[in-house]
């Protein structure tokens, strides 16, 4: 019986190490089966912002390897409306995360789905397990 | 119940490994399994047999060390994170053409699936971290 | 399901977004530089004693006692319990969240 995992991210990337390491572990768990979803809350939003350029710090850019998720049936990333607004954002600051759908004649949908902190609330309440970052 | 337990933070600088410590200790003394430990991030530094603290400190490394052989606790550095940061067993260490290991007693090395199964094998999954 | 946290709230907004997110009847836990989010009579203190009315609030002792803050200065209605306490939490509980 598999398990409902839930990556937790509220921590921007490159100031610390965390939103990196956390990706290694979505990457290494698709493997095993599990029921899983990512969530980004809090400054954890800035982890999926398109145009990070990162050759002037000399450091690898790994947001390329979000988009990816998608072909390891990680396709439930769920972005909370209220973080992004917070930080003047919207989806299309986002890079556009996709999968293809097996169930439906492998049509292109997009991962992200944007929900209210009260809807992310009742996604964390169903988890089995809940990974923070 | 069974317990598992990830450590994201190194000894000394950040409470973590103290109170992942006082946590472990206590589920013990009440009976419950530890499934594993699993240490991750800076998490790994817990498990280099190099750290000398002052005689009036803790020793946080001895401490996990000590417990994994009374107890048979797994203690498990990610290979990734382990090698980021220096921290080699003897294997490690030859394949990547080191000059010496340094992992502590009780702890062995291993990819982040021991992550995963430590979540999906035990009842409960506690993060400690930063 | 418990939530931890491990922050300050007057340093950081990990307790306010935890508080946020926390479902009526689940529990916080306040650990380490979290137990300050325990105190009475900070800028923070209202949030925590409206968050009561919903989710039961519980702050490690020894946490406590190594900060130098005395019993009498946490807020009423928060359960002081030590780790043996924080095992049964987790137990009790299905799940775990640490705030970080």
């Amino acid at each position: 019986m598999s398990k409902r995992f839930l990556y937790v991210n509220r921590k921007a990337p490159y100031g610390t190490i965390y939103a990196l390491e956390s990706l290694e572990v979505v990457l290494i768990g698709a493997a095993f089966e599990q029921d899983v979803s990512l969530a980004f809350l809090d400054d954890g939003v800035f982890q999926l912002t398109r145009g990070q350029q990162t050759d002037e710090l000399g450091v690898k850019n790994f947001s390329p390897t979000y988009k990816a998720l998608g072909d390891y049936d990680v396709n439930k990333i769920y972005v909370e409306r209220e973080s992004l607004e917070a930080r003047g954002l919207s989806l299309d600051d986002l890079l556009p995360l996709t999968y293809e759908d097996e169930d439906d004649d492998w049509a292109e949908k997009d991962s992200i789905k944007l929900v209210s902190a009260a809807e992310l609330a009742e996604i964390m309440q169903a988890q089995d397990v809940v990974l923070s970052f | 119940m069974k317990f598992s337990i990830l450590v994201s933070e190194g000894p000394y600088t950040h409470q973590a490994a103290d109170t992942a410590y006082n946590f472990t200790q206590a589920a013990l003394e009440k009976g419950h399994e530890i499934y594993r430990i699993f240490f991750y991030h800076d998490g790994v530094n817990n498990g280099t047999r190099l750290t000398t603290p002052p005689q009036d400190d803790r020793n946080i490394v001895n401490r996990w060390s000590e417990l994994a052989q009374e107890h048979e606790i797994d203690l498990v550095l990610c290979v990734a994170a382990a090698q980021r940061r220096g921290i080699a067993d003897a294997d490690e260490a030859r394949r990547n053409g080191k000059d010496a290991d340094n992992i502590a007693a009780g702890f062995r090395i291993s990819g982040l699936g021991q992550l995963i199964d430590a979540g999906i094998e035990a009842d409960r999954l506690i993060t400690f971290g930063d | 399901m418990l939530h931890t946290v491990n922050k300050s709230p007057l340093d950081r907004n990990t307790l306010e977004s935890c508080i946020q997110h926390a479902l009526k009847g689940s529990a916080v836990l306040l650990i380490e530089d979290g137990v300050y989010g325990a105190m009475q009579g900070t800028q923070k203190s209202p949030m925590v004693e409206s968050a009561m009315k919903a989710v039961s609030f519980y702050v490690i002792g020894p946490d406590l006692k190594a900060r130098g803050i005395d019993a009498s200065r946490v807020i009423d209605g928060i359960d002081i319990i030590d780790y043996s306490g924080f095992v049964d939490l987790v137990a009790k509980y299905d799940k775990t969240q640490s705030w970080l």
